[in-house]
């Protein structure tokens, strides 16, 4: 036996297997009615698509197993419309797969690299040209071209400057002032420390100043968290402990994470939760954060009653309220 | 027969009087491509977005991308009267008050799902076979870059209707604009036109999504698409596939009758989950408010990871001298990302450069031939199926009885223990497979078939494989380590310094594999007695 490594060597192309179709006619024509059987019932899927656009009225609905109630309407357009494009390619394949040509066709393929000569010659070309324009000795005309093509880009930056303001002390301000009622979210009613009964929740929001309107975007910095707890319960220092009415602590809702509205209370362990990625505020303990990827506490506001009775903001939040910035200071 | 012979040279002729492009076409109308299915995935993609072009196009009709107030007063009652934004109105009167409205939304969303799913999946497979190798590194670069702009377009698409769940969504976008170090506050004033939510928003992205950057797909699909066609399709190897040429079918008329019966049939299945599987039900949401949220706020799935990974993040923030570094955002929202889908990009030069292989491949390999490939890609994948379970803690923490804790730190732990595990254990099955496939070669396949010999002796029939079947499973490349020479031609000791030891490294890694089977061998072994 010789030393030299033999490989498998490779047999070549298999050779082609005739299919039913190929040899007998019969079949072939089976196959050509197959076909049009699936086109005619591509047509007919398109006529209940259009009888169920025109005829089905949108109110009638049926119970379907697994899909619960369904309206008939929408169900037997979108089944007319898709059968119709189904069967469309499934004719298609059926033909290309029985009654078009089967045999494997063979190109050659090419390496891309050009020969060595052309190489050469493309090379040398861009070296002259290069070389002809002075790219390699006008050292000026490249420095000064680079500084033009730079500055100009500086245009469209600039011209986006008027997308929006410039945020100023804007991130840090709520609309909560010292005194500011605090009212029902939905109803916009003042509440009482009495309207909560311990371990209930309320969301509120600072009352409206007279012939302001309220938007979206002070409802993403000022919606607060009332939640009522015994006092006992609290394991808060004398200062945040005098931000609490009779066992009624606010927070501002806004998770301190990523802005979500900080929805979720559980009224056994007096956990607050963030149901966009779990953090989780303990109350007992001025929200304090005991799990998930808050850095910070929910701010507190600090809350008291006024001369009627109804509950009101101490003062302003002392921090800004809502994800973290770079230009906040803590 | 005649006839339609006759019509189709009468069409040939008219193009040709007209263009002079007779050669051209006759070559590229019978140019030749594989078959496997495998290759149809990036057809799905293509059809894909061929049905969310014209499924978008129908929904622009009726949607007005305003964030200004309006009170609803449709046909969907439970939210009647209520102030909601003029996008979410609209969208809730396509889904009610427009005849076929919800099939088209639900089409719209189901292909967009499609198109992500599809891309996923045709870039696995280009990356576990080895279809990104040269000559065809632009096209993997081009890929990455659809599928990163792919993630933008779907997250901009459903957070257009407004509603709560993905204003809650566009927030989380906010707050991360918002995290970025000196410039972040601008930025996000700038995006959302002054404070969050604002009425600038929904405006602007609208023009992205249905202007920007479906012209950017386009023009990167025609591009990856005429590379495909210029370099010619890879081909599996087998008997008479070689790197010097391709097998398969002509594209007139195999090919346009398949591919164009693909899309009807992408199309056609694209509408039955619109008909009968109900996605982004937003009515049930409500408008979007800052003050409220629902449970289980989930984004699509291709953002699902990257939800979890800002999930599973400590809480980690510094102040330093007045100002705040948010790494609980910054890391896992952009850097990880960041330096994945660098390195995911950068992957064909990153093997090149570790085997020092700089020749052209038209040839795939199968992923067991190539164990270190195919463990790095296992590898990469684990590592987001974990962010992506715990993007689903919360879903999966009622279903399935257990706690967010759990579920979190599982996810903690296991983004950083089980990818190195599922690259050594990949790495070990490839090698256990070429081994398997090697005793196949030698040995024959076992049959299962028992014969008792003469004198007792219990044996079991090997069938001896087809030479076809040994070259399929023998023919594959077995490279070289690359070597660095302890001193060059001067006598300088390691020439090539650390960078070229780390590089050798790399390269013994990579070229670790079981020895193909050879000829030899099987005549040394003689024939079928084993």
């Amino acid at each position: 036996m010789s030393n030299e490594i033999q490989k498998f060597q490779d047999p070549g192309l298999p050779e082609h297997v005739h299919r039913k179709t190929d040899v007998d006619p019969k079949a072939a024509d089976r196959a050509e009615r197959q076909v049009s059987i699936l086109f005619v019932l591509s047509a007919l899927s398109t006529a209940l698509a259009i009888y169920a656009y025109v005829f089905i009225s949108d109110e009638i609905f049926f119970f379907l197993p697994i899909m619960g109630d369904t309206n008939a309407h929408q169900l037997f357009l979108g089944l007319g419309m898709a059968f119709s494009l189904l069967f469309i390619g499934l004719g298609l394949v059926h033909w290309a797969k029985n009654l078009m040509p089967d045999t494997e066709v063979i190109a050659e393929r090419h390496e891309f690299r050009s020969p060595d000569e052309d190489r050469a010659d493309f090379v040398r070309t861009v070296k002259e040209q290069a070389g002809a324009a002075g790219l390699g000795r006008r050292s000026l005309i490249k420095r000064t071209l680079g500084l033009a093509l730079g500055a100009s880009a500086l245009t469209p930056i600039v011209l986006l400057r008027d997308l929006g303001p410039l945020p100023g002390k804007e991130l840090e301000k709520t609309s909560w002032k010292t005194g500011t009622r605090l009212v029902t979210d939905p109803g916009d009613r003042p509440i009482r420390p009495e309207d909560l009964e311990v371990g209930a929740v309320a969301q509120v929001l600072p009352e409206l100043e007279p012939g302001k309107v309220r938007h979206l975007y002070d409802i993403a910095k000022d919606a607060v968290l009332l939640i009522r707890l015994r006092p006992s319960e609290f394991q808060l220092d004398a200062e945040r402990l005098s931000w609490t009415y009779d066992g009624i602590i606010a927070f501002s809702k806004i998770c301190s994470h990523m802005g979500c509205a900080v929805a979720l209370y559980e009224q056994q362990t007096k956990h607050l939760l963030c149901p966009c990625h779990q953090s989780t505020f303990d109350v007992t303990r001025a929200a304090k954060v005991i799990f998930g990827p808050a850095a910070r506490p929910l701010p507190q506001l600090a809350i008291t009653v006024d001369s009627d009775g109804n509950l009101v903001a101490q003062r302003p939040f002392n921090e800004p309220v809502g994800p973290s910035f770079w230009e906040r200071s803590s | 027969m005649k006839k339609a012979e006759r019509i189709g040279g009468n069409v040939a002729s008219y193009v040709d009087d007209r263009t002079g492009a007779a050669k051209w076409l006759r070559k590229n109308l019978t140019k030749v491509f594989p078959d496997h299915w495998s290759f149809m995935l990036g057809e799905i993609v293509l059809y894909s977005f061929v049905i969310l072009l014209l499924s978008g196009t129908f929904l622009t009709f009726w949607f007005d991308p305003s964030q200004r107030e309006v009170v609803y007063e449709g046909s969907y009652e439970p939210l009647q009267d209520i102030k909601m934004s003029a996008a979410y109105a609209s969208a809730l009167h396509i889904s009610f008050d427009v005849r076929g409205g919800l099939l088209m939304r639900q089409i719209h969303h189901w292909s967009a799902l499609l198109f992500m799913a599809g891309m996923i999946a045709h870039l696995m497979r280009v990356f576990f076979t080895g279809a990104f190798r040269k000559p065809r590194e632009a096209n993997w670069l081009i890929g990455v870059g659809l599928v990163t702009l792919g993630i933008v377009e779907g997250f901009l698409g459903y957070s257009l209707p407004d509603d709560l769940l993905s204003g809650t969504g566009v927030r989380i976008a906010e707050a991360i604009i918002q995290a970025l170090p000196v410039v972040g506050s601008y930025l996000a004033f700038f995006a959302f036109g002054g404070a969050f939510p604002g009425e600038a928003f929904i405006p602007r992205i609208y023009t992205v999504h249905v202007l920007l950057l479906p012209a950017a797909f386009l023009a990167l699909i025609t591009i990856h698409l005429m590379l495909v066609w210029y370099q010619k399709h890879t081909q599996y190897p087998g008997p008479g596939r070689t790197e010097k040429n391709v097998v398969g079918y002509p594209l007139m008329p195999i090919y346009m009758a398949k591919a164009g019966g693909f899309f009807f049939i992408v199309f056609g299945v694209t509408a039955l989950l619109g008909a009968l599987a109900s996605i982004n039900p937003i009515w049930l949401y409500g408008p979007y408010n800052p003050g409220q949220v629902s449970a289980g706020s989930q984004p699509d799935f291709y953002m699902g990871w990257l939800d979890g990974l800002v999930r599973m993040f400590p809480p980690l923030e510094s102040y330093v001298l007045g100002y705040t570094i948010s790494w609980n955002i910054l890391i896992p929202g952009l850097i990880i990302p960041g330096i994945l889908f660098t390195l995911m990009a950068l992957y064909p030069f990153i093997e090149s450069w570790m085997t020092g292989d700089k020749s052209e491949h038209h040839l795939l390999d199968r992923p067991r031939n190539n164990p270190n490939r195919t463990a790095i890609g296992a590898m990469s994948l684990s590592f987001v199926l974990v962010t992506l379970i715990n993007g689903g803690n919360d879903l999966l923490a009622t279903h399935f009885d257990l706690t967010i804790n759990q579920i979190m730190w599982f996810s903690r732990i296991g983004v950083i223990v089980i990818p190195p595990l599922v690259f050594v254990i990949t790495k070990r099955i490839c090698l256990s497979l070429q081994r398997a496939d090697r005793e196949k070669v030698l040995h024959g396949r076992e049959t299962g078939r028992l014969v008792m010999l003469p004198h007792g002796e219990f044996v079991e029939i090997h069938e001896e494989l087809t030479p076809a079947e040994k070259f399929t499973l023998t023919q594959h490349l077995q490279p070289k380590a690359l070597v660095v020479p302890d001193t060059d031609a001067n006598g300088v000791k390691n020439p090539q310094g650390i960078k070229g030891k780390i590089r050798a490294r790399f390269s013994q890694a990579h070229v670790e594999q079981i020895p193909a089977p050879t000829e030899s061998e099987a005549k040394a072994l003689g024939s079928g007695h084993h």
